[in-house]
């Protein structure tokens, strides 16, 4: 009886804390670019560079949670790109993730050639995070730098939503 | 509708500074010469090195992972631009009322913990950066003698394993300019941190 109510008592308290235990990573963009950039699947797709030592992107981060609530019974994909280092994964990035509930999809990049992925992910972006690219089929927007409120994200995410995507 | 938006968007989407400033600095463009305070108390501007081959500049700044990265590299950067009679300086250009760690007397204290020995200077109102089109830290361009801005971007190809660079990119380009040449990479991409501003 006791072993059993202990066992009960492990696996709830499992299920309460640390949804998060593991980060998929990536050591090269373009694997990463095969699971989530230019997918044409009637998803409209939400990806946002950052990290936990980035002060604009922690801030903001609430604003895609909240994204992902609000339309949660749509077709929206929402994936945070980190770009924690690999030391900070288990140390730093997961306790935030478990800390803040987060319930996007978390994805890390480890690619050093950023002279060569930062191109590929937008030309006309220099390097800083946050940014954020949000397509659906072939419409898509990207956003350099950090959403001021909830209320740009949204506007912004309608306008691709929205969007009929037939060429 | 919703095209018309995204025709609007792509219009106003690349906001830079360069409405109200003038187009920001790229490859071939003369500088402006600055006139900042470093942690020392004194002045510094480029025309303060004199006869040098040319000029690093790094907009960088205490509080950036990729910026602390650097620190160290800085410092060989320094004695690689001693060596080649160029000069190196050292621009931080964040609002310390934003980052409270990028004060001036927090700058003073990362330059004597880490043995600085070229300017640290910081951008005072903010408007040499915007000028210059730096858009992170750290973000490095070289200039040749005349003030004319050579090559564009990242330190090296390595940012966050010293040992594992295989391109020093401003030891290229200044490398060239020493030849008398034209750096064969002029413009060079890294992840860095946005330069803070209150809005």
């Amino acid at each position: 009886m006791r072993t059993f109510l202990i066992s009960i008592f492990f696996i709830s308290s499992l299920s309460i804390q640390a949804q998060w235990t593991e980060v998929k990573s990536y050591a090269k963009y373009d694997d990463l670019a095969k699971e989530y950039k230019d997918r044409d699947d009637g998803y409209t797709y939400v990806v946002n560079y950052w990290a936990t030592w980035c002060g604009p992107c922690v801030k903001e981060l609430p604003y895609f949670e909240q994204l992902l609530k609000s339309y949660n019974t749509d077709k929206i994909r929402v994936i945070l790109v980190s770009l924690d280092f690999p030391k900070k994964i288990d140390s730093k990035l997961i306790p935030f993730l478990n800390k803040h509930n987060i319930q996007s999809e978390v994805v890390v990049l480890d690619d050093p050639k950023s002279n060569i992925w930062i191109d590929k992910v937008d030309p006309s972006w220099e390097g800083a995070i946050p940014v954020t690219i949000i397509y659906k089929g072939k419409t898509r927007v990207f956003w350099d730098g950090e959403f001021d409120d909830y209320s740009d994200l949204n506007k912004l995410f309608l306008t691709i939503h929205n969007s009929n995507t037939k060429n | 509708m919703n095209q018309l938006l995204l025709v609007l968007f792509s219009f106003i989407m690349p906001f830079t500074p360069s409405t109200e400033l003038g187009d920001p600095y790229t490859i071939g463009d003369k500088v402006e010469d600055f006139n900042l305070k470093s942690v020392d108390g004194n002045m510094y501007s480029l025309a303060s090195a004199k006869d040098v081959k040319g000029y690093i500049v790094v907009f960088t700044c205490n509080h950036c992972p990729y910026a602390v990265m650097y620190e160290d590299r800085m410092n060989e950067l320094n004695a690689f631009a001693k060596k080649n009679n160029f000069a190196l300086y050292a621009i931080n250009p964040n609002d310390p009322n934003k980052v409270p760690e990028d004060g001036y007397a927090e700058m003073q204290v990362r330059a004597k913990e880490k043995g600085f020995e070229f300017p640290y200077l910081m951008d005072e109102g903010q408007k040499v950066y915007p000028k210059w089109g730096a858009t992170k830290t750290p973000h490095a361009y070289v200039l040749d003698a005349d003030m004319v801005i050579q090559y564009i971007g990242s330190i090296d190809d390595s940012p966050r394993d010293a040992a594992a660079v295989t391109v020093n990119y401003v030891e290229a380009a200044a490398g060239s300019i020493l030849h008398g040449e034209k750096p064969a990479i002029t413009k060079t991409k890294a992840i860095g941190c946005s330069i803070k501003t209150m809005k």
